[in-house]
């Protein structure tokens, strides 16, 4: 009874203790916070990275891909089918993208990926990254509100919006090349201007799949292949066959408007206009450009994905390869089936992710050696691991700091037992057992460090909480946006609290107030009574 | 007050006694002797003083017969056993329910106030749960001491807020309060004026005739020691006069 009344009572009337408790209690906020603002951005990051990625992906080793994709499914759903609930197919391959803006071509190195929108979206929820389906805020304020709802079909037909904006941007576009053949008599002697109003719809770059039928100077030249040749006269309001999502960081960039310093997105190209695609040929090293329209604007906030992925329709992607021809040659783009043509890689969602392991290993012991099975985790491994690490290495650095914190008791405590000396050899006196005169300064301790760790998890939540509202008044009070969203792509901080994390800090705490309390408590108990009740 | 004595001279067996009792102490290098061979015994009831002057080792004699420390040579016993060789929590239990004890300098614990103060013999003797239990009891029983220490008006003061009289009360109360079979005191006036410390022996006499408690009390002052029934001198570590008190 009296080591639970003294410890508490010790408690109440050492002031200098509590304050070195007040910095166990810094450690576990501060513990806190970053650990919930770390494992918020990661958490955000791994939805980010998976809305790009299925569960488990088969890829081919080959660029090339496997050119039976029927084959490949039977076999992924006859060895793992009852733990997958979606698969999807793509192609994935390297390109580059060009278009003008302000009179000049831009280029952007990307990876353009096929996908199947119905299926690609029920292996991973891309629809909600697509900027449509987004409100668009600018610095707090919406700008534009959702063209579509979120749970729309996924498709690649435009939005109204878009087709509006494809209509002008073709006017814009015939006025241009129109001027630069007025301001360029060289090219107008040898191309009647009548013809290039004409062709204004095509691009200053010559396109493979199209080009030679748009040139009436030859139409009659007699072509072994004319027949094979696409017979459709192409209608410059109607959207290209391929149609892309293009991520939003390739056709914009961030800047700072001079006067405000009011952060804004400059975007280079919108959906419903044409770009220049140029891949490579499967089979062959050729180059092969072709015309596509944007259709939506993709934004994960993965900047690795926002500034490189391009998503094709598959159909379209695996034609321009050479992967795939339809049935009918004079309508290449018609009837095509990607289930005919070469794929790359097979995306899965699994009913559970838990049993990930488990496909990958069945799938990498039944399938083909062609084939490489991972999860997304696996297959971002790097990125994943670097982050994992890094909260690791910051946590062993914070608790470093409530070790300090740990020593700081330990000094005080030292300090309390001398000042505390005689008292104990009064208990003593009394009666007290050594045992019992440790547990007061060991218990002593411990309401320390709940205490300390108690008010650190409460300021810690408390921060956690009201994260936006500090980083609200700290821009406000600095004049500079602390937290700012077009470096970071989120409009808030996100946070994610473990609460085993919070109890492991709180219990790490507390565990070092105790261990801090051993030493000095030992001391304690071993005072000799005679000695300490001489102590002056 | 003429001398009566109480003692039960028929009581074949002393209650305390030490036999032979050696003590010395480390200076540095060197051994201070500071007991060479102490025997003295009392019976129940008995109020012995020990006098001497400074360094006479009176303290330390009173310090092993309240096994506060260990003799290097001799005995001590009570009722009959050996308990200065006992292990460590026996001894403790021993200093906790037969010996009470009050010091010069009162020794009150600072941060509890009187009633706490006088209760913590008894919070020591039991455990959490067991002084939970009872302590509505337990209460009483410090109540009870502390009026017949005429403190009751002072329940909730601290140590700093009482007088050095007041808080030397206290301190029997406290040295009394778990019902001890020796009281044990330490200067107890040493530090009181002779008004106050009159006072204090008017109260060990009281507790010493109404309750029978024996009394041990250390000083230097040989008024203070006469208003024992017996007195024992020591100096330089050795019994020199066994007296009874005027």
């Amino acid at each position: 009874m009296y080591k639970f009344l003294l410890s508490t009572r010790y408690l109440k009337t050492r002031f200098i203790a509590l304050a070195s408790v007040i910095s166990v209690t810094l450690g576990v906020a501060t513990m806190i916070v970053v650990n919930s603002v770390m494992s918020g951005f990661s958490s955000q990051m791994r939805e980010r990275i998976h809305a790009t990625l299925g569960d488990v992906m088969v890829e081919a080793t080959s660029m090339d891909g496997t050119d039976n994709p029927e084959q490949l499914l039977s076999d992924v759903e006859a060895l793992a089918g009852q733990y997958i609930e979606a698969v999807t197919p793509t192609v994935e391959i390297y390109g580059m993208m060009s278009f003008r803006w302000m009179g000049q071509d831009i280029y952007r190195l990307v990876t353009l990926v096929g996908i199947v929108p119905e299926t690609k979206n029920q292996v991973s929820p891309l629809a909600k990254y697509l900027m449509s389906r987004q409100q668009i805020k600018e610095n707090d304020v919406v700008v534009r509100e959702p063209l579509r709802s979120e749970d729309s079909p996924l498709d690649w037909s435009l939005t109204k919006e878009g087709l509006e904006d494809r209509a002008s941007w073709i006017r814009a576009k015939q006025f241009e090349d129109f001027n630069r053949q007025l301001n360029t008599p060289s090219v107008t002697q040898t191309t009647p201007p009548s013809q290039n109003l004409g062709a204004a719809s095509e691009f200053s770059l010559e396109v493979g799949g199209t080009p030679k039928i748009a040139n009436p100077d030859a139409p009659d030249l007699a072509d072994p292949f004319a027949s094979a040749a696409p017979a459709i006269s192409h209608d410059p309001e109607a959207p290209q066959a391929a149609r892309i999502y293009v991520g939003s960081g390739l056709i914009s960039f961030p800047f700072k408007e001079r006067e405000t310093g009011i952060a804004k997105t400059q975007y280079m190209a919108k959906p419903g206009q044409d770009v220049i695609l140029t891949t490579i040929k499967a089979g062959q090293p050729e180059p092969a450009p072709f015309k596509a329209t944007i259709v939506d604007v993709f934004k994960s906030g993965m900047s690795e994905y926002d500034s490189n992925l391009v998503f094709c329709n598959l159909e379209e992607l695996q034609y321009v390869r050479g992967m795939l021809s339809g049935p009918d040659p004079t309508r290449p783009h018609d009837n095509l089936d990607w289930k005919k043509g070469a794929i790359t890689t097979l995306q899965i969602k699994l009913k559970d992710y838990r049993d990930a392991a488990e496909v990958v290993r069945r799938l990498s012991q039944g399938l083909d050696y062609k084939y490489q099975v991972r999860t997304w985790e696996q297959k971002q491994g790097p990125l994943l691991e670097a982050v994992a690490v890094e909260s690791a290495i910051l946590n062993v650095l914070l608790f470093l700091i409530i070790t300090v914190a740990g020593f700081g008791i330990l000094a005080i405590f030292y300090m309390i037992v001398v000042e505390k000396t005689r008292d104990i050899g009064i208990l003593k006196a009394l009666g007290a057992s050594s045992r019992g005169i440790m547990v007061v300064f060991l218990s002593y301790g411990l309401s320390l460090g709940i205490a300390g760790s108690g008010v650190g998890v409460i300021l810690g939540l408390l921060f956690v909480y009201y994260i936006n509202q500090i980083e609200a008044l700290l821009s406000w009070f600095t004049g500079r946006k602390v937290f700012d969203e077009t470096i970071y792509y989120f409009h808030e901080i996100p946070t994610v609290v473990h609460p085993s994390m919070v109890i492991w800090v709180a219990l790490g705490a507390m565990l070092i107030a105790v261990l801090a309390s051993v030493l000095p408590a030992r001391r304690a108990a071993a005072l000799h009574p005679v000695r300490a009740l001489r102590y002056e | 007050m003429p001398p009566t004595r109480t003692i039960p001279m028929t009581s074949a067996q002393p209650h305390i006694c030490a036999k032979a009792l050696d003590k010395a102490y480390r200076k540095g290098e060197h051994r201070v002797p500071v007991l060479r061979g102490v025997d003295i015994s009392l019976y129940r009831g008995e109020f012995l003083s020990i006098v001497g002057s400074s360094g006479s080792g009176k303290s330390t004699l009173m310090h092993l017969l309240g096994l506060l420390d260990e003799p290097d040579n001799g005995e001590v016993w009570l009722d009959g056993t050996r308990i200065d060789k006992l292990p460590a929590t026996t001894r403790d239990e021993l200093r906790n329910n037969v010996f009470g004890f009050v010091f010069q300098f009162y020794h009150l614990l600072p941060e509890l106030n009187l009633l706490e103060n006088v209760l913590s013999p008894l919070m020591i003797r039991y455990s959490f749960l067991q002084y939970w239990r009872n302590r509505k009891e337990l209460r009483e029983k410090g109540l009870e001491i502390i009026e017949k220490v005429g403190l009751s008006h002072r329940l909730k003061h601290r140590p700093s807020e009482l007088s050095g009289g007041e808080m030397q009360r206290a301190a029997i109360a406290r040295a009394l309060v778990g019902q001890p079979s020796v009281l044990l005191a330490d200067e107890p006036t040493g530090n009181l004026d002779s008004r106050t410390g009159q006072e204090i022996m008017t109260l060990l006499h009281k507790l010493n005739t109404d309750d029978h408690l024996t009394i041990i009390m250390v000083t230097h002052d040989d008024a203070i020691a006469n208003q024992a029934q017996r007195i024992v001198r020591l100096s330089e570590g050795r019994i020199q006069a066994l007296g009874e008190a005027a």
